[in-house]
């Protein structure tokens, strides 16, 4: 069953076509990779999902429903939720609160009852700490719990956000180069963390990453992109070995 | 150092992190109650009038600590809160509602500014805001039959649950007032910071993008943000007018949004404590002032002199204390319970993304 579809999509900045006639399918349960050179259009493509742009053509739909038909902030409620490339945390606030807000999807209460402490709240808040705290100890992050997220180091925070993406209980999980930057040890841990997402959450994962060793363990399917197109899909050893992809690579002196 | 072993989620929840933590408050709690029997009429009076400080400084904390909102406009919802306050009293409300009315009614119309106002950013939103509280001068000044223009208003005789409320010949009562509205808030604004609403408050001040990822309805969350947080305000305002007993469009003037903000950055950014710190500071900065003026022998009052040492001030703390007394504070406490352990870089700053990096 396909749970998330791209047909056709294309979209521009300015002059410059980011992603072009792309069309794609997720099914669910799949580990699914996007790869390509920097600048390819792979970031963008999560962006098209989030509905922060919205494509020139092209039909996006998850789970038979039309994204395109929603605002950007009510697309986590359909169960999707991301990483950013580059970090997006809440930094002034600690690490549990930045995972509680991965559970604003879930919330019940009111300003009314909030602002009075009504007993809803608290049986609410009770809920979201517990989900929270199954994230926390699925990461290892009780260490870190109250500390603010300014000052922790990069690779924490790269893991926090995952966790934060995974309190919100998501359907789908979209994972931007979630190894970048990490040691070979936390490269490691996020691979385990993928497959378990996978086998015992039973969550579906698109992801981007620029590491083809991490890519070839935990991916099922990869879909290889250029200058917004798509130049090969399939298994890891099909993309890898696929005669337009070793030449994207090697046109654009980057040897991901 | 105090260590805290969490045994259930309550500990998280709870208002009071531990007993110790309990304790103090509750101690600070006795000593504002008991008051009115340790100091005189005349510091009664100031210690009113840092409260009255504070509510307004907490209502602006709410919009700018806590949702990143920079506003000028605050002397506006003052004004709102009191001629609202005032207007119902004279149509023959008590007290007792026409002040938690009038915080409202400045809420709902805060709320209703900030639909078109929040589509700006940053010193954009500032400026938006300060022509809102310039704007309002000129209202209360066109709007004579109701606001008493520049010849302004008296506040009419307050009276709760039977009590004449006068700050001449029942300080104390004036002070259990203030005393009371000041908690209020307080607790509210807790209650909200431990509650899903002022974690998307927080979401949307530190990245909107990702708040947005979450679910976070960035337009309706800062429009709730500024409606609290200009409710608040105009419960303090209604608050100074009143204990000031007569006022008109200078007691509101846009200069007071800017001591407003002043006030919250030199206490402390985003910590209620700031909110209550900012108030001492500037309520006590005037009295402070003419002592050592006279102390140098000068007889003649220095004219702008207050809100130019408050400008020196706060440029001082945004150079090299940008979170306030409150943050300074922190660090002492944080030096002392880790002494001799405690790191220079602890506080150190992290470098973040320009915000046109952060999408690819
Ligand atoms: N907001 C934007 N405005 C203009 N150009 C953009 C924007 N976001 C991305 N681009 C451009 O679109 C192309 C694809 O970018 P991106 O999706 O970030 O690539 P990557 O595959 O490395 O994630 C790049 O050429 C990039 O410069
Ligand atoms: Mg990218």
């Amino acid at each position: 069953m396909s749970l998330l579809t791209l047909e056709n999509v294309t979209l521009k900045f300015g002059g410059l076509t980011a992603v072009n006639k792309l069309s794609m399918d997720v099914k669910e349960g799949e580990v699914f990779a996007l790869v390509g050179p920097n600048g390819a259009g792979k970031s963008t493509v999560f962006n098209l999902i989030s509905r922060f742009y919205t494509p020139v053509e092209g039909k996006i739909t998850f789970d038979g429903k039309d994204l395109l038909k929603l605002p950007p902030d009510e697309v986590p409620s359909l169960g999707i939720a991301r990483t950013f490339q580059n970090i997006e945390l809440f930094d002034q606030a600690t690490v549990l609160d930045n995972l509680l807000v991965g559970r604003h999807r879930h919330r019940q209460t009111n300003l009314v009852e909030q602002l009075f402490h009504l007993p809803s709240v608290r049986r609410e808040e009770r809920a979201h700490r517990e989900a929270v705290e199954e994230v926390i100890d699925f990461l290892d992050l009780q260490p870190y719990r109250n500390k603010r997220i300014a000052g922790l180091p990069y690779g924490v925070r790269k893991v926090v956000e995952v966790g934060r993406a995974l309190a919100s209980k998501p359907r789908l999980l979209l994972l931007d180069e979630p190894a970048s930057g990490l040691s070979v040890e936390e490269t490691q841990n996020m691979r385990w963390w993928i497959d378990d997402i996978r086998r015992q959450m039973g969550i579906t994962v698109l992801m981007v990453e620029h590491d083809m060793g991490l890519v070839s363990k935990v991916c099922d399917r990869v879909l290889a992109l250029a200058d917004g197109a798509k130049l090969a899909e399939g298994t890891p050893e099909e993309v890898q070995n696929h005669p337009a992809v070793i030449s994207a690579y090697l046109g654009t002196g980057d040897a991901a | 150092m105090r260590i805290h072993f969490k045994t259930s989620y309550d500990h998280d929840i709870r208002l009071f992190q531990d007993g110790w933590q309990a304790f103090l408050y509750t101690a600070l709690l006795a000593l504002m109650v008991a008051l009115p029997w340790l100091i005189d009429d005349f510091f009664l009076g100031e210690a009113t009038n840092v409260l009255i400080w504070a509510t307004c400084g907490l209502g602006l904390m709410l919009l700018t600590g806590q949702t990143g909102q920079a506003s000028l406009g605050h002397s506006a919802f003052m004004a709102l809160g009191c001629y609202s306050c005032v207007l119902l009293m004279e149509a023959g409300l008590p007290f007792i509602l026409a002040f938690p009315l009038g915080g409202i009614i400045t809420g709902i119309i805060g709320g209703l500014i900030a639909i078109p106002a929040l589509k700006l950013h940053g010193v954009y939103l500032a400026i938006a805001t300060l022509a809102l509280a310039i704007l309002t001068d000129d209202l209360i000044v066109m709007l004579e039959p109701w606001t008493g223009g520049v010849g302004g208003k008296f506040a009419p005789t307050i009276t709760v649950f039977g009590i004449e409320v006068n700050r001449w010949s029942n300080p104390a009562a004036w002070y259990y007032m203030t005393l009371i509205v000041v908690l209020v808030v307080t607790l509210f604004y807790r209650n909200l910071l431990r509650a899903p609403m002022g974690r998307a408050f927080a979401a949307v001040r530190d990245s909107e993008i990702s708040a947005q990822a979450m679910g976070v309805n960035i337009a309706r969350t800062k429009t709730l943000a500024f409606g609290i947080s200009a409710g608040i305000t105009g419960l303090g305002g209604a608050l100074m007018g009143l204990f000031a007993e007569v006022f008109n469009n200078e007691t509101f003037t846009f200069i007071i949004s800017i001591q407003l903000l002043m006030m919250i950055v030199v206490g402390g950014l985003g910590f209620i404590h700031g909110a209550f710190l900012g108030a001492i500071v500037i309520a006590f900065l005037p009295q402070f002032l003419s002592i050592v003026t006279d102390s140098m022998g000068s007889t003649v009052a220095i004219p702008g002199l207050e809100t130019a040492v408050f400008g020196v001030i706060m440029i001082l703390f945004i150079l090299f204390e940008p979170m306030g007394l409150y943050g300074r504070w922190l660090k002492i406490r944080t030096f002392l319970e880790l002494f001799p352990f405690a790191r220079k870089d602890m506080f150190r700053r992290q470098k973040t993304y320009l915000k046109t990096e952060r999408l690819r």
